[in-house]
């Protein structure tokens, strides 16, 4: 096939679930490409010298080079390529940001559609899960002993490159699943739990991490207590501490974070009560605030469970900015609006009003207005005086964003954190303010992405290492 | 898993168990808690600390049959596994020296008591406690919790055993007539908040162990938060005690309520269920 043949090739659409159907399951939504449709979209790839896409990458997976042997048929290759950068294909070809990241800076976008290399990668990764071409080995045991602390796509990252260079890793997560956000938060339809189980229990076998939940660090032992029996610490704990606008009203029975919300339903299963014990309150009209990827989880789980349980089904996303700004995945916006969520742009809540048995009956919000761009570009939203009006709802779900649990800073010795929760790391070595402990993912950056926590763990899990061998050879 | 290592049946409704937690009970303290899922398919819900064995490993747990959850808890055996025991959750309670101090408990209150009248006398105060309870069918530990009280006051609604009346009564009593330098409330809802009015009155401080309806127990879902005059904090992470003047009682009395017709799905989904399962020895098969 010539240069100029490849472009012509049209992106291939990704096989769904029917858009009538899928709000009354939670099964997977985007079904996945077959191998025909896969070979397809990866002939559309130029195989460019110096691949824009690459630097688009925060991990830098080597696109071209698995796309050719994919498109050669060369599964165990692409595979093998895959994991030199990335160890969770199958879980960011779901839920990166591509549009963001590397697909935003495929030389085919700049006339065309861009390779869909979030796609490709997702079907690289299923492939690995189902036959499992590339096994994970463990190097000669080192001796040293390393705790890791969260189990989220940093903790297992760091975890699994840690074990295969040979170190003994014990992992402590608070909740009694690992998984962190891509259990608890990340609902079914966008990422079955079933890859995220597969991809930790294949860790924990090959390479024998031992993983203890239930252990909340900071209540459960203490840093101060780990440090005395571990030669190194990754914490990975996450950003989890939801937040609720300071505006009145807010404990009106129907009102919720989003993370209670989302744990409840994927955690917890509420859309299987009552066969699974723990319920979530749902209503005939939801709202929900922000408009971010925890914004549109929390507005497609409603619906579905509206539909499931039989009430009228009636979601709206209230943003204070507008349709250009809307910040989660473009795939989860395009898809919240085909399935019928209501969006109600340029809009600011500033009272929850409740009824006289205290719930939830509505919301006072304002209109808001975009000012001219800043120095930064940014379009601050200001309300327009005088447009306030009511919307109204019987639940009401914040997703307003999230900061680092301060838990694990209990006991903590002179372990530092920045005025907004976060630990003060290196973002390279992610060496923190105390000897011996790293950090990395949202516990540094504040709510990221699954990719960046996933970079940090891996550069982080090669500072550690190399800081365990010269510890070594020094004695 | 962790194992359920003896049961006692402390009245009808309320069950004591010893389960072992070597995680949790290193660090245990007064006034907390842990998160408990019976299985799989079972919810997280919080149950104080009643009592623990560091050289054993165990925790006790002492718990009234209110719903699906806390009834299926009562119908597992000693050598029964139970998937989740999570923590310990909480801020411990601040014992010192405080002088002649007031414990009241109500209900199944009693048992996250004992450990705090406990720490407390032993820190060197005169502790008087007050229990009440409905009538003497519901009466557990008595005798515990004279050995840590230096006097103790039992009352029930019905006049069945020792005064006739609420706790508050003999408090009032008490708070005008001697000089008590701080009070202890646990019970439910309706009691704490009562007995927070009375001492409000007195300028007494009051704590109050605050319970709920929570998730993850951990700070991360905001479901277990209630309203002080300073502001909306979490039960689980700031608390479970508090500052009782400080509460908005009535939006907390209020929020039990949020999942009430869902709680009444789940008991009798359960309890049918259990009526078709042959090895089954809960109330559904009685
Ligand atoms: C609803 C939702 C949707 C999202 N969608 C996307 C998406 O589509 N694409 C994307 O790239 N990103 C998405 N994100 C963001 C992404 O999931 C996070 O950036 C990423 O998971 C961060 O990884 P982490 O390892 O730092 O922490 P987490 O995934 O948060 O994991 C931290 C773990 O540490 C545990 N922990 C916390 N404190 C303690 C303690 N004291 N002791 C022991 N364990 C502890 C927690 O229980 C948790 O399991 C989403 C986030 C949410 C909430
Ligand atoms: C920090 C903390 C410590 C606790 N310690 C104990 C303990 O030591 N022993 C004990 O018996 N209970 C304790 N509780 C209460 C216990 O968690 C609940 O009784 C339990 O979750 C009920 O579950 P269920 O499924 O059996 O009942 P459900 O079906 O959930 O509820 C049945 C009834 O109880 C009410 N209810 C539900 N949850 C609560 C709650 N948290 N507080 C008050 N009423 C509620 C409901 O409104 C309903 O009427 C504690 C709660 C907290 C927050
Ligand atoms: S890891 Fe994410 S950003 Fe990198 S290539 Fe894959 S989908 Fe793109
Ligand atoms: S920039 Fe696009 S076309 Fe070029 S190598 Fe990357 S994916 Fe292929
Ligand atoms: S129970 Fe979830 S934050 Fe307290």
């Amino acid at each position: 096939m010539s240069k100029q043949e490849r472009p012509k090739i049209p992106r291939q659409k990704m096989p769904e679930q029917e858009r009538i159907l899928r709000r009354s399951n939670f099964k997977e939504v985007a079904l996945g490409f077959t191998e025909e449709l896969a070979v397809k979209e990866a002939n559309r790839c130029l195989q460019c010298k110096k691949p824009t896409c690459v630097s688009g990458c925060p991990i830098g997976v080597l696109i071209p080079q698995f796309i050719h042997a994919l498109r050669r048929g060369d599964m165990p290759s692409a595979i093998s390529i895959m994991k030199i950068k990335n160890n969770l294909p199958a879980i960011c070809g779901r839920v990166c940001p591509q549009e963001g990241q590397c697909e935003g800076r495929c030389i085919l976008g700049k006339k065309g559609e861009p390779v869909a290399i979030g796609r490709l990668e997702r079907y690289v990764g299923d492939y690995e899960l189902a036959h499992r071409v590339c096994p994970l080995v463990r190097q000669k045991d080192t001796g040293k002993k390393i705790a890791v602390v969260g189990s989220g796509p940093s903790g297992i990252t760091c975890a699994v490159d840690l074990s295969r260079n040979g170190h003994s890793v014990t992992i402590f997560e608070s909740l009694h699943v690992p998984g962190g956000v891509l259990i608890y938060g990340i609902p079914e339809f966008r990422l079955p739990k079933e890859i995220v189980n597969s991809e930790i229990n294949y860790a924990v076998e090959c390479l024998n991490i031992k993983i203890l939940t239930d252990h909340i660090i900071g209540r459960t032992i203490t840093l101060d207590e780990i440090l005395s029996e571990y030669d190194a610490v990754f914490i990975g704990t996450g950003a989890g501490l939801p937040s609720f606008i300071n505006i009145p009203g807010i404990n009106y029975k129907g009102v919720m974070s989003a993370n209670e919300f989302l744990t409840r339903v994927n955690l917890m299963k509420a859309y299987l009560f009552p066969e699974y014990d723990t319920p979530v309150r749902i209503g005939n009209r939801i709202a929900v605030i922000g408009a971010g990827n925890v914004a549109m989880d929390s507005a497609r789980c409603s619906l579905r469970l509206q539909t499931i349980f039989g009430q009228k089904a009636e979601v709206h996303i209230i943003y204070r900015r507008s349709r250009d700004e809307v910040p989660s995945r473009k795939e989860e916006f395009h898809h919240a609006e085909e399935e019928g969520v209501i969006f109600d742009f340029l809009t600011n809540p500033v009272e929850i009003l409740g009824d006289a048995e205290g719930n939830v009956r509505g919301i006072r919000c304002i209109r808001m207005k975009l000012e001219e761009p800043d120095s930064s570009g940014r379009r601050k939203p200001v309300p327009i005086e005088g447009s306030e009006f009511e919307i109204e709802a019987d639940i009401v779900i914040m997703a307003l964003g999230t900061s680092p649990n301060p838990l694990i800073f209990i006991n903590s010795g002179n372990l530092q954190r920045t005025k907004h929760g976060t630990a003060v790391a290196d973002i390279e070595t992610g060496r923190t303010t105390r000897e011996r402990v790293w950090a990395g993912g949202d516990i540094v950056t504040g709510a990221a992405t699954v990719i960046s926590a996933m970079g940090a763990g891996k550069r982080t899990a090669a500072d550690i290492h190399r800081f365990l061998m010269e510890e070594n050879s020094k004695n | 898993m962790y194992k359920i290592i003896r049961k006692e049946i402390l009245s009808d409704t309320i069950k004591l168990m010893v389960v072992e937690a070597p995680h949790v009970v290193r660090k245990a303290e007064p006034g907390q808690f842990v998160i408990v899922r019976i299985n799989e398919t079972g919810e997280r819900i919080p149950l104080t600390i009643a009592d623990y064995d560091r050289e054993q490993g165990t925790i006790t747990i002492v718990f009234q049959e209110v719903g699906k959850s806390t009834k299926h808890l009562g119908t597992l055996q000693p050598g029964d596994e139970i998937s989740t025991v999570a923590g310990p959750l909480g801020h411990p309670t601040e014992i010192q020296k405080y002088g002649t101090i007031i414990c009241a408990a109500g209900g199944v209150g009693i048992a996250p008591m004992y450990p705090i009248a406990r720490a407390l006398k032993n820190a060197g105060n005169t502790v008087i406690s007050i229990i009440g309870v409905r009538s003497r069918d519901f009466l557990f530990w008595e005798d515990k919790m004279r050995y840590v009280s230096d006097e103790l006051v039992v009352c029930t609604d019905d006049g069945s055993y020792g005064r006739k009346g609420v706790v508050t009564e003999p408090l009032k009593e008490l708070l005008a007539s001697r000089r008590i330098a701080r009070v202890w409330a646990i019970g439910p809802g309706v009691m704490m908040k009562f007995v927070s009015l009375s001492t409000r009155d007195f300028n007494v401080p009051t704590m109050v162990s605050l319970n709920t309806i929570m998730v993850d127990g951990t700070g991360m879902c905001g479901g277990c938060r209630v309203l002080l005059n300073d502001g909306a904090k979490f039960v689980c992470t700031d608390g479970p005690e508090f500052d009782a003047h400080k509460v908005d009682w009535d939006n907390l009395l209020s929020r039990y309520q949020i999942y009430k017709k869902e709680e009444i799905l789940s008991f009798e989904t359960w309890k049918h269920k259990c009526s078709s399962d042959t090895d089954c020895h809960c109330e559904g098969k009685r």
